[in-house]
């Protein structure tokens, strides 16, 4: 039983670390998965056989939920990946919400000492806002219609995160009266959940990544607490692992807006109003068929793509552009921002599924110094990322943000469906540039006509 | 030979406290590209909660109902979460591999 708990957790450590490095990630996932299930059967046996009918009810219910799992993540497309992300999210939550009831209500498991009180609060806590806050998160990512985000739920936010902390800290000063407990416990698991809700319904669009790995993270504390409860310690430390990396990527995707985790959960920038007046901008549009020739006559071309690529399901005509563009010897490569799409790595992923070659994908860090060697930067679906304002206009929302230098290649061709402002509102002067041209429509079609016009030029 | 044993929570807090220097040290300097993957990956190892699930589930006697169904719910949600969660990320990752096998690089 020690044995194999210790194997277990050596095998997630150095899987989680293999899931770092291309070569072995997926080698990392399948050693992670081995370890759990090694832990899993060991935990089964030392818990012992007494209840025979328990045993099998206990296999039945993985062998459904397993079945449900396998299900669910071979039928959803590589677009709905966020969704997916977050609905698991969720039932992790739930899980430890429910945990956690059930052992104060169902178990009697004694809870005696403050300590374990906490944690069993904590683990409530953080499974609770994990759970409806990842529901949330799953309904917007799926572009349903959710209550537009009134000042009123500010306010109940606040009030539901000071009913949160005035539970806690009462409980941690108050004298010893178990028979209290379970109801606090209720209580705040209800608020927890209702704080979820607050929390997330004013984060939207670009901000998703961001929250979905904060979501991610809590979900991992609460595993931890739950794993100090059950005194497991594969738990406290594969929720841990769980946590780090929650919070790793949240300050992360924070660090790649220019923003802090604070403005983000406010669901706002930082700056209020826009500074400059809505000016006429001076936009020159561009035919697909004139894009083509461009395209033709570059040499190396860049592709940024945004979330309005996995909107319009754009990425396997990407790869077929760079194809198209590879047999007249043009060089195509994909700049991806860190904050591009929905959730971190989201735009990387789009692109895989298209089966474009990781060498041709390349960070904003790498190039954004040599951007001037791209003779044509073709921006599909994002706007703020490459937004000059950011770099060069102190008075602009934006300021500060890391930006992919678009607007230093020779020329660059916008893919819009219409003259709407990207999430932050942010004016994009990258239009007021002379050398950035406009190709309005939807991308897909858009790319499905340049490729046309490619094979017969 | 008795194969269980426990650990105190003040050794959970050892643990905690190891574990979390350790866990940002692993995943420190992912690149971008395994970024989505590696939050899936650990979405799925989150599901670990499952084993207070199967804990209550087996200590729970057949005829407390509502303890039973709840301590079921857990594991059922848990193992969604859990198999869901590899299987998904298995899928993402066949991709990349997929994709180097096939394809040479190009130069940059």
């Amino acid at each position: 039983m020690v044995f194999a708990y210790l194997i277990a957790t050596i095998g997630l450590v150095q899987g989680l670390k293999f899931m770092g490095d291309p070569a072995r990630a997926k080698l990392g996932n399948m050693l992670a998965a081995a370890s759990v299930l090694v832990a899993l059967v060991a935990l089964v046996i030392a818990t012992g056989w007494s209840h025979l009918a328990n045993v099998f009810l206990l296999v039945a219910l993985l062998a459904v939920g397993t079945f449900i799992g396998n299900i669910w993540s071979n039928r959803v497309a590589m677009t709905e990946m966020p969704q997916l992300v977050s609905i698991f999210n969720a039932l992790g939550g739930a899980c430890a919400v429910v945990l956690g009831l059930n052992a104060v209500y169902g178990m009697g498991t004694p809870v005696d000492t403050k300590l374990l009180g906490s944690v069993l609060i904590l683990a409530n806590l953080f499974g609770g806002v994990a759970f409806t806050g990842s529901m949330v998160a799953y309904l917007k990512l799926d572009g349903r219609k959710l209550p537009r985000p009134a000042p009123v739920q500010k306010v109940l936010a606040r009030i539901s995160l000071a009913l949160l902390l005035i539970a806690s800290v009462y409980y941690l000063v108050m004298p010893g009266d178990a028979g209290f407990y379970p109801t606090l416990l209720l209580a705040i698991s209800i608020v927890a959940l209702l704080y979820g809700v607050f929390l997330t319904l004013p984060i939207g669009g670009a901000d998703m990544p961001v929250l979905i790995s904060l979501l991610n993270a809590l979900t991992g504390v609460a595993t931890m607490m739950a794993g100090l409860l059950f005194r497991e310690p594969v738990m406290i430390i594969g929720g841990i692992l769980v946590g780090a990396t929650g919070v790793l990527l949240t300050l992360q995707m924070c660090v790649a807006m220019n923003r802090s985790l604070a403005g983000v959960l406010a669901g706002k920038f930082a700056g209020s109003g826009s500074a400059k007046p809505e000016g006429e901008q001076d936009i020159r549009s561009i035919t697909a068929v004139e894009t083509a020739s461009m395209l033709a006559f570059s040499k190396q071309v860049a592709v940024v793509p945004g979330y309005g690529m996995a909107v319009a399901q754009a990425q396997r005509e990407c790869f077929a552009l760079q194809e198209m563009l590879k047999q007249s010897d043009v060089d195509l490569h994909f700049i991806i921002h860190p904050v591009a799409g929905r959730m971190p790595g989201h735009m990387n992923v789009l692109l895989a599924e298209a089966n474009i070659p990781y060498a041709s994908v390349k960070e904003m860090s790498e190039v954004n110094n040599t951007m001037e060697h791209y003779d044509t930067v073709l921006v599909i679906g994002a706007n703020d990322v490459v937004n000059p304002a950011a770099e060069n206009d102190p008075d602009s929302i934006i300021y500060g943000m890391p930006i992919i230098r678009a607007h230093k290649a020779k020329q660059v061709i916008v893919m819009k469906r219409s003259m709407a402002k990207g999430y932050s509102g942010a004016v994009n002067t990258l239009f007021d540039r002379q050398n950035c041209k406009v190709l309005f429509g939807d991308a897909k079609e858009s790319l499905e006509a340049i490729i046309n016009e490619l094979k017969r030029i | 030979m008795d194969l269980s044993y426990t650990i105190t929570p003040i050794d959970g807090i050892f643990v905690l406290a190891l574990s979390l220097l350790l866990g940002f040290e692993v995943i420190k300097n992912i690149p971008a590209v395994l970024h989505t993957p590696l939050m899936s990956g650990s979405n799925a190892i989150s599901g670990i909660i499952i084993f207070g699930g199967i804990t209550q589930l087996l200590n729970t006697p057949l005829d407390h109902g509502w303890t039973l169904a709840a301590a079921s719910l857990a594991v059922l949600l848990g193992a969604i979460n859990l198999a869901g969660g590899f299987f998904v990320t298995h899928r993402m990752l066949s991709m990349f591999v997929v994709k180097k096998k096939t394809n040479k690089p190009s130069k940059p």
